[in-house]
């Protein structure tokens, strides 16, 4: 194990939310939608078309991450990519694009806007305070209508201007998509380097986007399948450190880890509540997988199945009432749902091939699982299991997880022949498809939920 | 020479009773220098020069014979056929020789399996072969098991051929 020291605990009690000055002929505008999410079909033959000059530096100041000048672009940058890489937007800039005035952050020229033929604009600007910190605004306008559609600022250390960056662009893809945001959060997965036949894999983590790597252990012991916890301050994960594949779970603040059970019997396929008060978990007793639970704080653990195949995975609803999970009881790996005491496992696959890998959506409406029928395709399903949809199409396409905002999906793609992996997202109509940047190959991607 | 008379001749030149055994047999061993090399005095050596430990991994796999630690799987299948019940019945005689030897089985899957059920499958595919050796008269707390699911590939293709070859279960013997 690296030492580790937690920037992410740090930077969660850091960001902060400020109230921008209202400006001139603003007008209150509906925020964004976080109770109820509208049950609108998801809207992607429209791509929107916005532009994104850089942000304003109105006195630019040195940083700890460069000039304020620099990060106005970057910040920009960042949220163009985010948008783009959504699929929904045509972003035009920062590049390409003139730079604004501090001015024209309140009071936009549309007409000249209108000209460059985009639908919105996001103007914003970046100020750095006498802490060192940065104030970071955003804007968001309707370009024909002429009207300020939402804002947003925020005091960040330099260092953490991305996440800036993350919090507006989540605020305009909200307000533009009534979609739930999912831009500001981490993934957790496994990086793989060497050969087929002895890769080395570690636990890492990494911004939504790829930014901000970071190994977690050394390669040393295999590493598999972590799950970040609800609130980031925990890793649920495999690791064959002692030689037999046990779930520890590791501490981001201290970098210390622990097994969750004392059993000598290997436990695998870990997952957290969306409380984050109780990890599912499958053990193999002489041979025979099945799925238990128990407190994240210990305790006695609930065996919830006992079918003589294997019982493996598995995955809470949002209410955390039902669990679905994958077992082979009825003769070949299928999809099952239960409630969370056990109780009530009936079969929701039934579309030929083998189901694998279920993850319930945090909205609730869906389950995306692993296809085998040759192949191995990513897909989804509604929880009685119709309405199912395949979204990818390649050799093997593996272990689906999902944004936070259950719109997107990312999974493992793994390279017939070589074995190399990778990670991808696809959205639910599966035409926006992408590889996400790691340093080496990736596997097992974990997605947590929006930082707050 | 069979298995079970080269074993024989191992034993006896292991053996401290150097003094037992005729002069020519003594002769057959290499100089001194040529056995510490190796840093094990108790090493014996095989004709081609190479020392093997009695009980040891080496000694096992000598024993069992090509793949013979080893036995194959149907895609998702954990049964024993046979075949596997020949390759485990040569490996439970060899544990019979050497009563203090220990094994893990590990338990393997081929890559067209999702993670999570490939380390499950691996486990069935495990202590089935332990559970067939304990059939046999193996102390079954002689036998560790542990699943790689599809970690730890043999063949590297991606091919009906390589798959066939990493549905396994392999016999190890613990140093």
């Amino acid at each position: 194990m690296e030492p580790n020291r937690s920037l992410l605990g740090f930077l969660l009690s850091i960001l902060g939310l400020i109230t921008l000055a209202p400006i001139a002929a603003a007008q209150e505008t509906a925020p964004p939608a976080d109770d109820e999410p509208e049950l609108v079909e998801f809207d992607t033959a429209k791509v929107r078309r916005i532009a994104v000059p850089a942000l304003v530096a109105p006195n630019p100041a040195d940083t700890a991450a460069g000039n304020s000048a620099t990060l106005g672009r970057q910040i920009a940058e960042v949220i163009s990519a985010n948008l783009r890489n959504s699929g929904l937007f045509e972003p035009q800039g920062p590049a390409g694009i003139r730079p604004i005035t501090i001015e024209e952050v309140t009071a936009p020229q549309y007409d000249y806007w209108k000209g460059r033929n985009v639908e919105q604009l996001v103007e914003g600007f970046v100020r750095v305070g006498g802490d060192g910190n940065l104030t970071v605004g955003c804007y968001l306008y309707d370009v024909n209508f002429g009207q300020e559609l939402t804002r947003l600022g925020f005091v960040v250390p330099p260092r953490e201007w991305r996440r800036a960056a993350h919090k507006c662009a989540d605020a305009i893809y909200s307000k533009l998509t009534g979609e739930l945001p999912f831009f500001d959060s981490r993934i957790a997965y496994i990086a793989e380097t060497g050969p087929k036949g002895k890769r080395v894999k570690r636990l890492a983590i990494m911004d939504s986007d790829g930014a901000n790597h970071r190994f977690i252990t050394n390669g040393q012991s295999t590493a598999l399948t972590p799950r970040f916890s609800p609130n980031y301050k925990s890793i649920l994960y495999l690791s064959y450190q002692d030689g037999n594949p046990r779930i520890y779970v590791y501490d981001i603040d201290s970098g210390r880890q622990r097994l969750i059970t004392a059993s000598a019997n290997p436990t695998f396929a870990p997952r957290w509540s969306p409380d984050g008060q109780t990890i599912l978990y499958s053990m193999a007793v002489a041979g025979n997988t099945d799925i238990y639970k128990i407190s994240v704080n210990g305790g006695a653990p609930v065996k919830l199945t006992s079918a003589p195949g294997i019982d493996v995975g598995g995955s809470f609803s949002p209410d955390g009432r039902q669990i679905v999970f994958e077992s082979d009881r009825g003769g070949s790996q299928q999809i099952y749902v239960m409630n969370a005491d056990g109780s009530n496992q009936r079969r929701i696959s039934h579309g030929g091939g083998r189901y694998a890998t279920p993850e319930w959506s945090p909205r609730g409406d869906l389950i995306a699982y692993t296809r085998i029928a040759g192949d191995f395709r990513v897909g989804v399903m509604r929880p009685d299991g119709s309405g199912e949809r395949l979204l990818t199409d390649s050799w093997q396409d593996e272990a689906p997880t999902w944004a936070p905002n259950g719109r997107v999906i990312q999974f493992f793609r793994t390279e017939r022949n070589t074995g190399k992996t990778s990670v991808w997202q696809v959205d639910l109509t599966g035409r926006n498809e992408r590889k996400l940047p790691t340093p080496v190959d990736g596997s097992d991607p974990a997605w947590g939920p929006v930082l707050p | 020479m069979t298995n079970k008379a080269r074993t024989f001749a191992l034993l006896l030149v292991a053996s401290t009773t150097l003094a037992a055994c005729g002069k020519k047999e003594v002769e057959n061993v290499p100089p001194v220098a040529d056995n510490t090399t190796y840093g094990n005095t108790g090493d014996t050596v095989t004709p081609s020069g190479n020392a093997i430990i009695p009980g040891s991994q080496e000694d096992f796999l000598q024993s069992v014979g090509s793949m013979g630690d080893r036995i194959f799987f149907d895609t998702d299948r954990f049964n024993i056929d046979s075949a596997d019940q020949a390759t485990l019945q040569t490996q439970a005689q060899w544990l019979a020789r050497y009563p203090n030897a220990r094994v893990t089985v590990e338990g393997h899957a081929d890559e067209r399996g999702t993670r999570d059920y490939n380390l499950a499958l691996g486990e069935r595919r495990a202590n089935a072969a332990k559970n067939y050796l304990a059939s046999l008269g193996v102390d079954a707390s002689r036998i560790q098991t542990v699943s790689y699911g599809k970690e730890r590939p043999q063949a590297l293709g991606s091919n009906e051929e390589a798959w066939a070859q990493n549905r396994r279960a392999v016999t190890v013997v613990i140093r």
